[in-house]
């Protein structure tokens, strides 16, 4: 079975670009990330992409798929109509750098400032003891895979580039809960979640739980919680008062 | 004169999955300013592939497990060529690693008491393997990259390391590029540590990303350091083989670990009937005691279906000769019969979505497809066992692209706990190298222009031949003439074409920008996918005896009197042509071989 695809695949870099159209081969089963490579192979070898794994495992290919954002390894192309022009666009809230890259270095950036995780002092015999009940919610925020679907979707930032100093984006708001609700960690980051990190800004629209490849519950297991404890700390007056009198 | 950026570091690391992490952690921690250097973004590095779990013997499930157990069974599934020091270290130490992993924030599924919970594995007498569900390579990525980023650690990404520099003997530094901008770095290192990965994309079907052009064994290469067992091939088992997009992507030997079975087309078990004379005494030869091995070790002799990997790969691929084969090729992993949809769910979640999304095949209902996928490469650089240092001064080497560990063949989940046991072993060593060296040299201006020339040259040959055609006759003739089975006539064969697609790759072309071009990217690593190809192709015909991941229709079996001791070696020689010889192994010390003898 072979069919012919329409490609509409954003050329171009930081200063400028367009759409390019590309008629492309596709054969069962491919997904939009073997089309760009069959692109690239046949048509246009300095198309630039990134991607590594090809297994949704390692989130380097996200991309806007007809508008949606995905990651292009995992988006089977049976998912569009026979003959349907399908775009693809790079992540648009990162600076572009050519073709569907994007610089994502501002991730990496605010995965600089969240403190190290912090262990208390293990058993006696050197290891720790935790029980899987325990543990299973920071394995939940464990699956991220970093592709930044949910960063590139948050509103707070897309549309609002200069809130990105103050704001770190829901990747990070699981990072930090996931810190927060680990059994052994003993630091404090509900001071850095509040003020640094802008948790405040989200509006809970979910857009990020429901762009996440690893259906993480970005909002409700990660981001709610850590509102409530930063509001718990922070906005709860019998607390406020409580530490104006005792100082703490 | 070329410009380029110019960076000067006691240590450089290449490569950044679970090894350059690892040995960058270390060398930092022992005070060396530490450069990362890797080609993709940090964190993507196809470590996250790694599905199963990473071997140690913890204890925690079985007490009786040990370090000497471990051994044994690592020594025995490399059909005895490891090398056994490494080998030994490696047992004794990654229990430490792992422990050292939760430390810095890895979160292990669960014992009933708490501890580490150990799954099941192919060729380990005990359940050995730390896991998270089946995507234990990203929670070790993950814990190493958090722990290194607040350490200090220059990290440069998207940046591809193209030549190391020499200064006299002595590996003296690299020139790289950007892969964003094109343009040239020029590293001064006291001390350099490779942890490049393996060659995957030298062959067609692979569980290997695009990233794994065998860099590191080309760079020692080149650097004038030798590479040991290069024939040695591992094809696991268990790929993906529809649809033909995703053929070769990995389906963990946790499925099977975790009670899933291999069947043909006639529902046949038929491991059954492939069960070697080398591990008979400990397989079970009836399903009954199959099944009831996973409950009970103590009485009952494990399944064939975890035979080591070479021996599974192999039987795979005669069924399917034989006419027995699943409708696509391969043959059927079955667990869908044997566990509950919930557990299932909870132990392979990310087969459940690979799967489900893929090849719409739900594994809780119907079996899986699955055939051989070239996955690893036990060949590498020869480095010692304490230290990782190479045969070249200033250069170190761990993870896949070091050779000797896992001898002719890995078991599954010795991988993982390689990476971080010497990983951390080469930061030390590279940093105490550094520590005894006066200064970093400054780079030969002629080193860099002449390696600058030749990472141009392409685009002043716009209009030739592009890369990409290269690249795919080259994984087509690997998978076909050096593949899971190999013959003399094939392999000659094999070297000729690979000598023609030299010549095609000596006058590559692309054209366009310098800025994140994939074509110039794939025309400069064709180079080192060529050299290791050759490597791989030359070693496999020296090597006349079926050994571990290196089987030959024309020698089937091992030999043990003339090749069970040696290593193949290849190193570059006067005249700038690949030599081929072979040299003695290390010799077990006696309270080592007595572990054998039973």
């Amino acid at each position: 079975m072979s069919e012919t695809a329409n490609m509409r695949v954003f050329r171009g870099d930081a200063e400028s670009g367009d759409w390019q159209d590309y008629s492309v081969e596709v054969e069962e089963g491919q997904v939009v990330l073997d089309v760009i490579h069959r692109i690239q192979a046949t048509q246009a070898p300095d198309l630039a992409v990134r991607w590594n794994c090809k297994a949704g495992k390692c989130g380097s290919c996200s991309a806007e798929i007809n508008g949606e954002p995905r990651l292009m390894c995992m988006t089977r192309m049976n998912l569009f109509e026979p003959g349907e022009q399908i775009t693809v666009a790079p992540m648009k809230t990162w600076p572009l750098i050519r073709d569907l890259v994007t610089d994502v270095s501002f991730n990496y950036e605010v995965a600089r400032t969240i403190p190290a995780f912090k262990p208390r002092a293990p058993e006696a015999d050197g290891t720790y003891r935790m029980m899987q009940e325990d543990i299973e919610r920071g394995q939940e925020f464990r699956k991220c895979i970093e592709c930044f679907l949910c960063q590139n979707v948050c509103h707070v930032i897309r549309d609002h580039p200069e809130n990105k100093p103050e704001f770190a984006g829901p990747r990070f708001f699981v990072r930090l809960a996931e810190l927060e609700m680990h059994p052994l960690d003993t630091e404090d980051r509900l001071e850095l979640a509040r003020k640094d990190a802008g948790v405040g800004y989200c509006n809970i629209t979910k857009c990020c739980t429901e762009v996440c490849p690893e259906e993480i519950h970005i909002t409700d297991n990660a981001i709610i919680p850590l509102k409530e404890r930063v509001a718990d700390r922070y906005f709860d007056p019998i607390r406020w008062l409580g530490s104006k009198l005792f100082g703490r | 004169m070329v410009e380029y950026e110019r960076h000067d570091y006691d240590v450089i690391v290449i490569g950044a999955g679970g090894a350059g992490l690892r040995a960058a952690i270390e060398a930092s921690a022992q005070g060396a300013r530490t450069a990362l250097i890797c080609k993709s973004l940090l964190g993507k590095a196809h470590t996250v592939m790694a599905e199963g779990g990473i071997a140690a013997a913890l204890g925690n499930v079985w007490p009786q497990d040990n370090w000497r157990v471990h051994f044994r069974d690592t020594m025995r599934g490399g059909k005895m060529l490891n090398n056994w020091r490494m080998a030994q270290l490696h047992a004794q130490e990654a229990p430490d690693r792992v422990n050292e992993l939760e430390q810095w924030g890895a979160l292990f599924d669960r014992t009933d008491d708490g501890r580490i919970l150990q799954r099941d594995f192919g060729g380990h007498r005990y359940a050995r393997l730390a896991h998270v569900g089946d995507r234990t390579g990203l929670e070790l990525i993950r814990t190493l990259q958090q722990h290194a980023v607040h350490n200090g650690i220059d990290v440069f990404m998207e940046c591809t390391v193209s030549r190391l520099l020499k200064d006299g003997d002595r590996v003296s530094g690299a020139v790289a590029y950007w892969r964003e901008s094109g343009n040239l770095l020029v590293f001064n290192a006291k001390s350099t540590v490779l942890a490049t990965g393996g060659t995957g994309k030298a062959f067609a079907v692979t569980s290997n990303s695009w990233e794994y052009t065998g860099d590191g064994h080309a760079l020692a290469y080149w650097a004038g350091a030798e590479l040991i067992d290069m024939e040695c091939v591992q094809f696991h088992p268990t790929g993906m083989v529809w649809p033909p997009s995703v053929r070769g992507i990995l389906v963990t030997e946790g499925v099977r670990g975790d009670g899933g079975t291999l069947r043909n087309s006639d529902g046949e078990r038929f491991m059954f009937d492939y069960i070697p004379d080398f591990f008979a005494a400990e397989t079970a030869d009836s399903i009954e005691e199959a099944d009831a091995w996973y409950e009970d070790k103590e009485n009952n002799r494990r399944t064939p279906d975890l035979l080591p990997r070479d021996e599974v790969a192999r039987a795979i691929n005669s069924e399917v000769k034989a006419g027995r084969g699943s409708p696509h090729g391969g043959v059927f992993l079955d667990i869908a019969s044997r566990r509950s949809t919930e557990y299932i769910r909870r132990r392979l979640p990310s087969m459940y979505h690979q799967f489900k999304q893929l090849a719409d095949v739900d594994i809780t209902a119907q079996p899986m497809e699955v055939g051989p996928t070239m996955h690893y490469i036990m060949g590498g650089i020869r480095v010692d066992a304490d230290t990782a240092a190479t045969t070249v001064a200033g250069l170190y080497a761990a993870g896949e692209c070091a050779g000797g560990m896992h001898g002719a063949n890995r078991l599954g989940g010795n991988s993982l706990s390689d990476l971080v046991v010497f990983g951390r072993r080469a930061g030390l060593g590279a940093a105490e190298d550094a520590a005894a060296q006066a200064s970093a040299r400054e780079a030969d201006d002629a080193q860099v222009e002449e390696i600058v020339a030749e990472m141009r040259a392409p685009f002043e040959r716009d209009g030739a031949e592009g890369p990409y055609d290269i690249q795919r006759d080259l994984q087509e003739t690997m998978h076909n003439l050096v593949g899971i089975i190999r013959t003399e006539s094939e392999l000659i064969e094999a070297r000729e074409r690979i000598d023609a697609y030299k010549g095609r790759a000596a006058n590559v072309g692309v054209y366009g920008h310098q800025q994140y071009n994939p074509g110039w990217h794939l025309a400069m690593d064709l180079q080192a996918l060529l050299t290791v190809s050759e490597a791989t192709a030359r070693a496999a015909n020296v090597r006349q005896e079926s050994r571990g991941g290196h089987t030959r229709d024309d020698y089937p079996g091992p030999n043990d009197a003339e090749w069970g001791n040696k290593n193949v070696v290849i190193r570059q020689g006067a005249d700038g042509e690949m030599e081929v010889t072979t040299s003695p192994l290390p010799e077990m010390p006696a309270e080592l071989q007595e572990l054998f003898e039973e």
